[in-house]
């Protein structure tokens, strides 16, 4: 029996969508067999972020009405090994085609086959969103350091408790390391006393995230960015372990250091 | 002579606040109205006086907020008099109920999070913080063991004693009775241990919590002690 994750944020642009494909990439690189549902119906985008969006032959709707079986909408990522696949939301349709009933009976079937769902939610708390939530057993909440954004996050994990999931946990997104450090930007502590929620993990702003996403491969697919460490390590986290939460300051050069580098210039 | 052996249905008495009327509680409803019509009906001079006032006793009697309002009107309308208070020892059900919801304090422990509104009908004592977004209504006071970082109305059926008091009290807007306070744009200071309530001149101020004492003793209900 697997766990069925669902990944939300109340807000739209706070990265729901990279985190969960770069979270499903990552527990797939750890031996794990995951399934990813997009649930946001006439407004998908997971599938470009993985780089499927051409394999999609069947969707979301198609399933739920009885158009095809759910294996024939799975969508297999080739990268890894039969370990990932995605479940593609309708371009054409819109939130209401789908009801919770329908998505708790479809999440139950692929909880047979796969080790951990992955399901995005949608920006909003309407249907869209109890969508999404129906079937799940944990959750995930997504949040940048920022007002608006921790504003819907405490909406959305009041919202949840009232839902037979697990306590939500959190993910803060797109920390700006020196806008942190000159109190410009919410820090860690305010964000986590705020919402009163156990952290998952934080992830750094990278640009290499926004590029990877445009080359339709995740960036946790990329040993080295700072991004990808952070979501391997909230993946392990998901998986059981426990994994020391990352330094964000960066480290200032010492003496040393200057001198080589200046050294090296000549 | 029958009819001045009947037992007194309805008892009038002077008091230097007023008359009070003593109603028997054994007869029936429309016997004891025309009686009072018939005994109010009857010529006082000495009272002409309009601003005299009068309490109706109904004994175990009890009465529709229809009859209570039929009872005032004949009373006004025999003798001008204004009924200030209708004292019955019978209260329904519901009533009771009602009462005990008033004085209760309800209590929750946990966070009150944005776009959520708690109401009660008495007291609240929260246990966690109202963040902002979030809403506490309360028919008394608002206790808040955290910080208030939402709204709180306290006493929002008209109650202009009520108080709230929080551990940390940066809210975003204060409500007590029917008057509104929000938070200044801009304030540095902390603010701890802190009450609001609305003052002699009907604003409502934050103050420190040990002021409460003095300006709302009655809220003391510990009798007692060494």
């Amino acid at each position: 029996m697997g766990d069925a994750i669902v990944i939300t944020s109340g807000k739209g642009g706070v990265g729901k969508t990279t985190t969960t494909a770069n979270l499903g990439t990552a527990i797939a690189m750890q031996g794990k067999k995951v399934c990813l549902i997009d649930t946001d119906i006439g407004l998908r985008n997971l599938d470009v972020v993985l780089g499927l969006e051409n394999r999609i032959i069947y969707d979301l709707v198609d399933v739920v009405e009885g158009r095809c079986k759910v294996h024939q909408a799975l969508v297999k990522d080739k990268r890894f090994d039969d370990l990932l696949y995605l479940l593609p939301a309708a371009q054409t349709s819109d939130k209401s085609a789908v009801t919770p009933e329908q998505m708790k009976e479809l999440v139950e079937q692929l909880k047979q086959d796969y080790d951990y769902i992955l399901i995005d939610c949608p920006a909003g708390i309407e249907q869209g969103y109890k969508n999404a939530i129906a079937g799940a057993n944990r959750a995930i909440v997504v949040t940048t350091p920022e007002r608006s954004a921790v504003r819907d996050a405490d909406r959305i994990v009041g919202l949840l408790e009232q839902e037979e999931v697990d306590p939500p946990v959190l993910i803060i997104n797109r920390i700006r390391n020196h806008l942190m450090e000159s109190g410009e930007m919410l820090d860690i502590d305010e964000v986590t006393t705020h919402l009163s929620i156990d952290l998952l993990g934080i992830v750094v702003d990278d640009d290499q995230v926004i590029t990877a996403a445009n080359k339709g491969e995740p960036v946790t697919l990329n040993p080295d960015s700072k991004a990808s460490i952070a979501y391997r390590n909230i993946a392990r986290r998901i998986l059981g372990e426990s994994v020391p939460l990352m330094a964000i300051a960066e480290e200032k050069p010492s003496f040393f250091q200057k001198i080589f580098s200046l050294i090296g210039k000549k | 002579m029958i009819m001045s052996q009947k037992r007194q249905n309805v008892m009038i008495k002077g008091t230097k606040d007023g008359f009070i009327l003593k109603l028997d509680d054994q007869c029936g409803y429309d016997v004891l109205k025309e009686e009072m019509v018939e005994k109010l009906s009857v010529q006082y001079n000495s009272i002409e006086d309009h601003a005299v006032k009068a309490k109706i006793e109904v004994g175990n009697r009890f009465l529709t907020d229809d009859q209570k309002e039929e009872l005032k009107e004949i009373v006004h309308r025999q003798k001008s008099l204004i009924v200030e208070e209708i004292y019955s020892n019978v209260l329904t059900v519901e009533e009771s109920n009602q009462l005990i919801r008033e004085r209760e304090m309800s209590s929750l422990t946990g966070i009150v999070r944005s776009g959520q509104v708690i109401e009660v009908e008495g007291d609240f004592l929260l246990i966690g913080d109202v963040n902002p977004g979030g809403m506490i209504m309360a028919g008394g006071n608002i206790f808040i063991l955290g910080a208030l970082k939402g709204v709180a109305h306290a006493g929002c059926y008209g109650n202009n004693e009520a108080v709230i008091v929080a551990s940390q009290m940066t809210p975003a807007q204060l409500r007590i009775s029917t008057r509104l306070n929000r938070a200044p744009d801009q304030d540095d200071e902390s603010h701890e241990m802190e009450c609001a309530y609305i003052d002699e001149n009907d604003q409502i101020v934050v103050d420190r919590l040990q002021v409460l004492r003095h300006v709302r003793p009655g809220m003391t209900k510990f009798e007692g002690g060494r």
